[in-house]
């Protein structure tokens, strides 16, 4: 195993970059977003170059993970805790999004915060950092450790930045909610991750916090303590998720963070989750998960269909999109937990896809509470007539959220439930119905912000458009998700061996019964 | 038994022997002159001097422990905990220094009960008999009572340090009486002897004893339903005895129970493991709940304290093997970490006026103002939450670690559930110093305030806080290292 400093590099640019444009604050109030917009086209430069110089097929994709990249280094002897990370194609593909989606958060804060500038990009480029390290982590304590260590600066981020809603709860209320929900359901996990580790002690007389050793002991677990096990890791990534019912806290994060907070929140660190689901999981605990998979993934379509109706009675613009999210949440996780080909390889187009259109769909969101200082959908209305270009654009965006043919969230939901429907018929059609219920929600936002008769609020008849810099972005994400819509192969590719492993992991039986009765 | 000390024993005595001269010299010096800074600076050579002779000591024990008389012992643990003990009073009293320049009596007398508070703490550190223990409770206990109550003209010091009198008072009636039963069973006083006793005595008296006893050392440790003491007295205390109560006493008590713990073997009498458990469930949760509602930022950490300490009971309770560890580790991070809190809170009140900075609001936009004092506060209360890159998130993982080791699931979910509530009230503090305040009023503190002793002492804890919290091998050493001696 050779170590590849390129993964530290991914992990430690940010955080210095952050440090710095800290720093910069006392000299200007842009030098501070020029240096972590540097910092991010960087690191997203250095994980786009990973993508096209790594080769991610593996030779013989088998149940035992293989990573394209590592990196190995003592950290706590005592313990058998190491600093190692790794990198398949899924955890590239979830970097790329990340970085991706931190340029697109700086680049829409640009104008929005005015406050503490450094201090916010400081906070900003720490989550970043710990969530692809979260990405990277083959270490169960690291992996704890930035799973943690990215709550603290999403705090800060709503907690100082956003907007408390007048006449209702502030957003220090939001914050902590969210904070201690991700914690108290952290913790959780952390006494599953110690009682592996100590199982894996009295087998084997050996501290260790690593992935593969950990994989190897959970394998052979009593089925009633694996179940537990399973239940301890479930519940952390259940509320990450978010799954109803852990999800309350979601709506209030969102609803009070600032943009860049919410392009965060939803592009990215509900991912996390299902990375958490899709690498550990899963493959730490098959038997209890497949025994599990029935309730995961009710619950999924609980999510699906919750959320969309929940979603269709919102007034407020970014809680609308925050159920949305739960709703396309949900479909992960029936697709995680139905383990399949299709079914995992629509996961990872779905969260990219959905990273994409939500994250697009909050910055435009921000863009309109900047221009007519209101998120609510009743004091909207005959927008279209007001801009030219915001309207179609957010259009686009709530299209590609309806899982329009020809996007990205088309091929990734239909995967998921072409993948699904032998698994679990029921489910399937169940929650197909979300899709009709995505287009009311979807069609109802669009209906109710730009059609209808102009109102008179003040702010003049013609609003000022988005900026080049705003339209850039936008074409940007939009190009990105045409292109996952049309010709997803690239993302299939990268991320097949990955799934394929996982799936390997998860039901060997079946697939060795299957593919000796198509042999003859 | 031959009384002459051997040149061994002797330099093992060192370190009680510099800090008994350090009381007497202070009180000699205060006696001719009058003078804050010289008497400060006394006292700091003086116990700086004792932390220095434990590097002797160390030679001389060569990993062995060294018996002194029957009452007390030296081994690893000792040296150990006599160092961290040294260590946190020496910062204790760079606060001192910083914050009672500002009072207008007499400040000299402070150092005195100081130095001999510390004495009666590292005596108890060292003590391995029930004698040595209440001599060095009684001596750290009694300068306390003055400390507490020191401005003397404030009637809520002065309410403070009575209330702490009686009920410490009551305390340790508590204690001798059940130090009493268990001598008139067993005929020993040293906890080595009583383990091999235990088994004559009739068991009735014994548990009468050990509930007595462990009454003692619930108020001291102040666990719930022990507690009701603790809040009022933070609160009146001057922020720097505050801060000596949270941590040298503290942690003194808990240094001396828990070599009582292993040596006597009573982590393996369910019925104290049954009483701790659940002493420590309540004040696990009932510390927490009882921060929630509180305005007073000195009330607040008077409980987190009382909750710290409940995680810590977790490490007595399944004394022994890794738990010496995970005790150390905690407490390690713990003094840092109190250190550093309590130090803010002495430093933005410093120096002295009529009430200390404490009510929440007063905190309001701290960033705006002493931006690096603040950014302190902030990672300090994050380590007493146990949010990774802190002390306290290795601190915790180790207690957490120990309890699923055992199984204590019932110890587990309180302190899960107790760091949850937790983690409210710290927020709570910390997002308080990042509100937004009028411009005018972010006047950026003078820059020299880190060449002061106290600055200096607070970017040290921090700076040591973090590297516990990101690289805590080389303290996992030292603390494996420092072996507690059974028998």
């Amino acid at each position: 195993m050779t170590n590849s400093i390129i993964l530290v590099w991914l992990l430690f640019l940010p955080f210095v970059g952050g440090w710095a444009s800290w720093q910069a604050e006392r000299y200007s109030r842009y030098l501070p977003r020029w240096i972590a917009l540097s910092t991010m086209l960087t690191v997203l430069g250095i994980s786009v170059w990973l993508w096209f110089t790594g080769d991610y097929s593996l030779a013989a994709p088998s149940a035992i993970p293989q990573w394209t990249l590592q990196y190995k280094a003592e950290w706590i002897p005592s313990f058998g805790i190491s600093f190692h990370l790794g990198l398949d194609g899924l955890s590239i593909l979830l970097i790329i999004l990340t970085n991706l989606l931190g340029v697109m958060a700086i680049g829409c804060s640009w104008r929005e915060i005015d406050r503490y500038v450094g201090f916010f990009h400081l906070n900003l480029m720490w989550n970043l950092a710990g969530v692809v390290g979260v990405f990277l982590a083959m270490d169960l304590f690291l992996f704890f450790f930035f799973w943690e260590m990215m709550l603290v600066p999403m705090y800060f981020l709503i907690a100082l930045w956003g907007h408390s809603m007048p006449g209702g709860k502030s957003r220090v209320y939001a914050a902590t909610k969210f904070f201690i929900f991700t914690q108290f359901s952290g913790l959780i996990m952390l006494l599953a991750i110690l009682a592996l580790v100590f199982l894996h002690h009295s087998s084997t007389g050996v501290w260790s916090f690593g992935y593969m050793d950990l994989l190897v002991t959970a394998k052979q677990l009593d089925p009633q303590i694996a179940w537990w096990l399973m239940i301890g890791f479930f519940l952390a990534f259940a509320v990450k998720m978010p799954l109803v019912p852990f999800h309350t806290w979601l709506p209030d994060a969102h609803g009070m963070a600032p943009t860049a907070g919410s392009v965060d929140l939803a592009g990215i660190l509900l991912k996390t989750a299902a990375y958490g689901l899709l690498r550990f999981g899963l493959p730490f605990f098959p038997e209890a998960s497949k025994d599990f998979a029935p309730i995961a993934m009710s619950f999924g379509v609980l999510g699906v269909i919750y959320g969309a109706v929940v979603a269709f009675s919102q007034t407020d613009i970014k809680r609308l999109i925050a159920y949305t999210s739960i709703s396309h949440m949900g479909f992960v996780v029936i697709g995680i937990y139905a383990g399949t080909t299709q079914a995992l390889q629509g996961v990872v187009i779905q969260m990219i896809a959905h990273g994409l259109s939500a994250g697009a769909l909050f910055i435009l969101c921000g863009e309109i509470y900047e221009r007519l200082h209101t998120r609510d959908l009743r004091l909207m209305g005959g927008l279209w007539a007001r801009f030219p270009y915001l309207p179609p654009i957010m259009l686009f965006f709530s299209a590609a959220s309806l899982g329009l043919p020809g996007l990205g969230n088309f091929v990734g939901e239909f995967l998921i439930l072409v993948g699904t429907f032998p698994v679990a018929p029921i489910i399937t059609i169940i929650s197909a119905s979300g899709l009709i219920l995505a287009a009311v929600y979807s069609l109802i936002l669009v209906q109710k912000a730009f059609h209808g008769r102009p109102r008179e609020d003040g702010h003049g008849a013609h609003l000022e458009d988005l900026s080049k810099r705003e339209l850039a972005m936008m074409g940007l994400m939009m190009a990105l998700l045409l292109g996952l819509g049309l010709y997803p192969q690239p993302v299939l590719d990268t991320a097949a061996a990955a799934m394929k492993t996982v799936e390997l992991q998860y039901s060997p039986a079946p697939l060795a019964a299957a593919a000796s009765a198509s042999a003859p | 038994m031959n009384t002459a000390m051997t040149p061994l024993q002797l330099t093992a005595l060192l370190p009680l022997i510099l800090a008994t001269l350090t009381s007497v010299v202070v009180m000699l010096t205060i006696a001719f002159k009058r003078h804050h800074r010289l008497v400060a600076g006394i006292t700091v050579a003086g116990l700086n001097l004792a932390l220095l002779s434990l590097i002797p000591v160390i030679v001389a024990a060569n990993g062995q422990a060294i018996e002194l008389t029957p009452l007390l012992i030296v081994d690893g643990y000792a040296i150990f905990y006599m160092g961290l003990v040294l260590i946190t009073a020496l910062g204790v009293l760079t606060l001192c220094h910083a914050y009672f320049e500002g009072y207008s009596g007499n400040r000299e007398e402070l150092y005195l009960l100081l130095s001999m508070a510390t004495l009666g703490a590292l005596v108890m550190v060292c003590s391995r008999h029930f004698a040595g223990f209440f001599i060095g409770l009684e001596l750290l206990s009694v300068p306390l009572y003055a400390m507490v109550a020191y401005p003397v003209r404030d009637s809520r010091a002065l309410e403070g340090g009575v209330k702490y009198l009686v009920l410490s008072g009551a305390a340790s009636a508590f204690m001798l009486f059940g130090i009493a039963l268990i001598y008139a069973e067993t005929g020993a006083l040293g906890f080595a002897e009583i383990a091999g006793k235990l088994a004559m005595g009739r068991q009735g008296i014994l548990l009468a004893g050990a509930a007595m006893i462990l009454v003692g050392i619930g108020f001291k440790l102040s666990a719930v339903p022990f507690h009701l003491w603790t809040s009022d007295v933070y609160e009146a205390a001057p922020a720097p005895v505050a801060a000596f109560l949270a941590t040298v006493s503290k942690a003194a008590m808990f240094v001396v129970v828990y070599r009582l713990f292993v040596n006597v073997g009573l982590f393996r009498q369910p019925a104290t493991v049954e009483a701790l458990t659940w002493l420590a469930v309540a004040s696990m949760l009932v510390g927490n709940l009882l921060a929630l509602r509180q305005d007073n930022v000195k009330r607040i950490l008077a409980y987190s304290s009382i909750a710290q300490f409940g995680y810590l009971l977790v490490a007595l309770i399944l004394a022994g093997g890794r738990a010496t560890e995970a005790a150390g580790i905690f407490l390690l991070s713990y003094l840092v970490t109190a250190l550093g809190v309590f130090g803010v809170m002495t430093l933005v009140s410093s120096p002295m006026k009529d009430r200390d900075v404490e009510h929440i609001e007063q905190f309001r936009g701290l960033f705006w103002k002493r931006p690096y004092l603040a950014s302190i506060m902030t990672t300090l209360l994050l380590s007493l939450a146990g949010i990774p890159l802190t002390a306290g998130f290795i601190g915790k993982f180790y207690v957490i670690a120990i309890g699923v080791d055992a199984r204590q699931w019932l110890l587990m979910g309180a302190v899960i559930v107790g760091s949850a509530i937790g983690l409210y009230y710290y927020l709570r503090v910390m997002i308080m110093m990042f509100q937004p305040i009028p411009v005018r009023e972010r006047v950026s503190e003078p820059l020299n305030w880190v060449q002061n002793a106290g600055g200096a002492m607070l970017m040290l804890a921090m700076a040591l806080m973090l590297v516990i919290g990101v690289y805590p091998e080389p303290f996992l050493d030292l603390i494996r290292a420092s072996v507690l001696v059974v028998r």
